[in-house]
This record gives C-alpha cells, structure tokens and sequence, in this order.
C-alpha cells in the first residue's frame, strides 16, 4: 500500500486521488508507526516550510520517516516535501529533515517580467534522457509548478532534472530510493499520472 | 520560463454548471464534472469554478463538486464565489481545490488574504479585482458581482493584495466584460507592471487577437475564458496554436 503522508497542510486528497488513478490502494499516515506499515511513501505539500515541518514533528512521523527512508523504502516528495527533505529553507527557521544535503532558496530574480511564484506550466530537462520514471513521457515536457522556493542540492550528481525559470533549477531529484520533485504531478495532467506510474512501478528502483 | 495558462471559467449554481458548454455529446447537461474532464482533455491549463448559488445549501454543494472533480480531473483547479472565512477557504483545500479565489470578502476583510497565505501558502490564494475605468489611466475597484463601487483604485488594491500574500490576481474590467470588444489593456498592463506575482486577465475576449494583445500588450500570465470556450466559437488548440504562432509560449 501506499501511505501518504497526512501532516495537516496540503492538498493531500489530489494526490490520492491521483495515486488511486495509477490502480494503486493508498492510506493516510497519521502518525509515526504507520510509516512501517507502507510499501511506498508519499510526502506530499504545498504550504509554508516552517508549518510543514511542525506538522511531521507534531505527529511523531521524522524519526520513523528518515529510518524508513534510510532502509531503502521508495520515497517521493512533492514540492514542499521534496524541499523538506533539505537541510535549511531560506523560508523560515525549523531544520528540514536533512536527507539530502543542500538548501531551499527563494526566487531572487532579476528579470522583471519573471513573476513570483513561479506559477503554471514549465518544462522539465533530463539529465539522462532515458531515466525511467520519465519512461513515456521524454524529455522537455510541460509540467505544473505553484513554488516560491527551489532547492540547491551540495551534490549535484543527484539531480535528474531541471526547469529553467529565470536560473536554472533542480526541479527532479533521484538519490537511491528517493525521489523529489518540485512540479506536482497530481496537478499535470496525463503526463503528471505517467509520472506517477512510472514511480509506483518501481522499474527505477533497479 | 512559464507557458501562457489558457482557463476555462464555468459557473456553478446549486452544484450544476450553468452556461456551460453549448454541444451535444455530454451525457449529462450541468454535471460540472463532464465539464472539467472535457476541458482538461481538450488542454486546458487549469479550471476556475465560479459559485453562483445564492444560498448556503447550494453553496454546500460545491464542496462536493469539488470533491467529484478532483477524483478524475488532474489540473489545478480553482473555485470562487461566496468564499468569506478561514474555514470555507479549509474546506474547499481539503476536498481537492488547489487555489481559491477571493473578491468582496477580500475587501471587506483583508486579513482574510493574510490569514489565508499564512495557513495555507501564497499559491493557493488568489484575490479577483473587478475593476471599472474611472478616468485616465484610474480604475475604481467593485465588489458584489460588480454592483458595488468601493472607492479603492484598482492598481493600488493590487499592490496591497500582494503585499498582504495574494499570490496571483484575477482582473476583470467590468467596461469590457461580456462586450467580446477586446480586453481593457492598459488595465491589465497597470496592474501587471505594478505587482510580481501572476495577473489572469479576464473580460471581453472575442477574437484570437485580443488574446494575445493582453498577453504581450497586457503582460498577463494567464487568460481566463467562459463563453467563446462554451459556445465553441474558438476551442483551446485553437487559441494555443495561434499564440503560439505569435511568439508566445503554449503547452501544446
């Protein structure tokens, strides 16, 4: 089954929704010891850092998160909780869960005519064309992006994608068993459900 | 870089779309969910439902659409019309809506735009501005479905919008709206120019031209269409590859 994370922010029921359109069962982790009992883990966001965050800490659900994670669990994070997964978000003070090492940075652009937030449909660049959670989907295609914030990973051999918005930024991550990305692909249509597809298949994981 | 958003708006009352797409092959005439899978397959960037019911029975309805929608529609979808507090703004997040949009109570009650940021993120936010041309390069912005004057100028309430966390900006120009004469221009330029976050433009669409004019006269980010959509004057490929052919960046 595939837990979804329920941290009290968010728009959790589109990602059910969709996860449920790929023909998977899901369920709600609510709280720490329900981590274990997922096959795959979806951390799902869109809201403030600061608040995200206090939601995982409130419910227990950190400690068992990052264990499950470290074990080899597949994980994928969605915009917010794809910037969680960081060290530190210029957006507010709390420690992010650390998983991957970098920052969150926000939108500091000097094109004017470059509104902030970065709102709607933009394209996402492969680093390697062929990865297979981009299995039917290829390269340069449109995904929906609602995000003021972008992560800076240390490591960039972990980036898999980015999407071009005044900077360049890493807006798909693959490390391991983790996956992040900044689009949401509850929110990009028939592509966006490939998406998902490809990462509930787990053909990646190989 | 962002594609330019093509939004269809559809007007819910008591649950059931009214004016909405003027062809045969729905099975069922109003089911708002037929409506929004129809338009997310034709390429729609997004949906906006605008809730026209007038009472709160009605309005209690559109919680479920929205619910109904969001288990097969997978595009942002946005609802507005009646939204007053915290709590409406909760429900409709909760039940599958990815933004909402706010007009008269976002007059009435500012801090509605900054409590509502603050919980749920600038993203979901959106604040609508109906806004009529009182003199030159001056704009008064009305509430209640544009019946109410409310002596604020347009691209100042804009500015304040922003400031307090709205995180795009639904402009109608009352003068245009429902005319299909072109979109007031200068209107959508004042407000665009003068803020960073997105400007949708809305009102007096009737031509192809008049698109992508607010678009790269107007610097709007998104363009939100209700009848030429509805009665299929122009369908969304359409408009797509005609701006596309302008220079404009589409999701084809």
């Amino acid at each position: 089954m595939v837990g979804i994370i329920n941290y009290g922010a968010g728009n959790i029921r589109s990602v059910c929704s969709s996860i449920i359109a790929c023909g998977k069962k899901v369920f709600l982790i609510e709280r720490g010891s329900d981590i274990k009992k997922s096959d795959i883990i979806v951390l799902p966001g869109v809201g403030a850092f600061d608040d995200g965050m206090k939601g995982l800490s409130l419910k227990g659900i950190i400690g068992p998160l990052v264990e499950e994670i470290d074990k080899g669990k597949p994980f994928l994070g969605i915009c917010l909780g794809f910037q969680m997964l960081f060290s530190h978000s210029e957006e507010g003070d709390s420690k992010g869960l650390g998983i991957i090492k970098g920052e969150v940075k926000r939108f500091k652009l000097k094109n004017k005519k470059l509104k902030v937030p970065h709102m709607g449909w933009s394209r996402v660049k492969l680093s390697e064309p062929d990865n297979p959670l981009f299995f039917n989907i290829g390269d340069n295609n449109y995904f929906y992006f609602a995000h003021s914030y972008y992560v800076q990973p240390d490591d960039i051999s972990v980036v898999a994608g980015t999407t071009e918005y005044g900077i360049e930024f890493a807006s798909f991550i693959k490390k391991d068993n983790i996956v992040g990305v900044q689009f949401h692909p509850e929110k990009s249509g028939e592509l966006g459900i490939k998406f998902l597809k490809n990462f509930l298949e787990g053909i990646w994981l190989q | 870089m962002a594609a330019i958003r093509i939004i269809p708006c559809l007007d819910v009352k008591d649950g059931k779309v009214v004016k909405g797409v003027h062809f045969e092959n729905l099975r069922e005439a109003g089911d708002p969910v037929e409506h929004a899978s129809f338009y997310s397959r034709e390429n729609a960037d997004e949906i906006v439902f605008l809730d026209i019911s007038a009472t709160i029975e009605g309005r209690k309805t559109m919680v479920d659409v929205v619910k109904r929608v969001s288990e097969v529609v997978f595009i942002p979808m946005t609802v507005g019309g009646g939204i007053k507090s915290l709590q409406d703004i909760e429900d409709l997040l909760k039940s599958g809506a990815d933004k909402i949009s706010i007009n008269t109570a976002a007059v009435r009650n500012p801090e509605l735009i900054e409590e509502g940021a603050k919980k749920f993120g600038s993203q979901c936010i959106i604040v609508a501005i109906d806004a009529k041309r009182a003199g030159k390069n001056k704009w008064e912005v009305y509430i209640e479905s544009g019946k109410t004057p409310t002596g604020f100028e347009a691209v100042e309430w804009a500015k304040k919008v922003q400031k307090l966390g709205a995180g795009e900006i639904l402009l109608t120009s009352i003068d245009m709206d429902g005319t299909q004469k072109g979109y007031d221009i200068e209107l959508t330029r004042s407000v665009s120019e003068s803020v960073s976050i997105p400007v949708i433009a809305s009102g007096g669409a009737g031509t192809l031209e008049h698109m992508a004019d607010v678009i790269i006269k107007g610097k709007a980010s998104a363009v939100l269409l209700a009848s030429l959509l509805h009665f299929r004057k122009y369908t969304i490929s359409q408009i797509k590859e005609f701006l596309k052919n302008k220079g404009i960046e589409v999701r084809l």
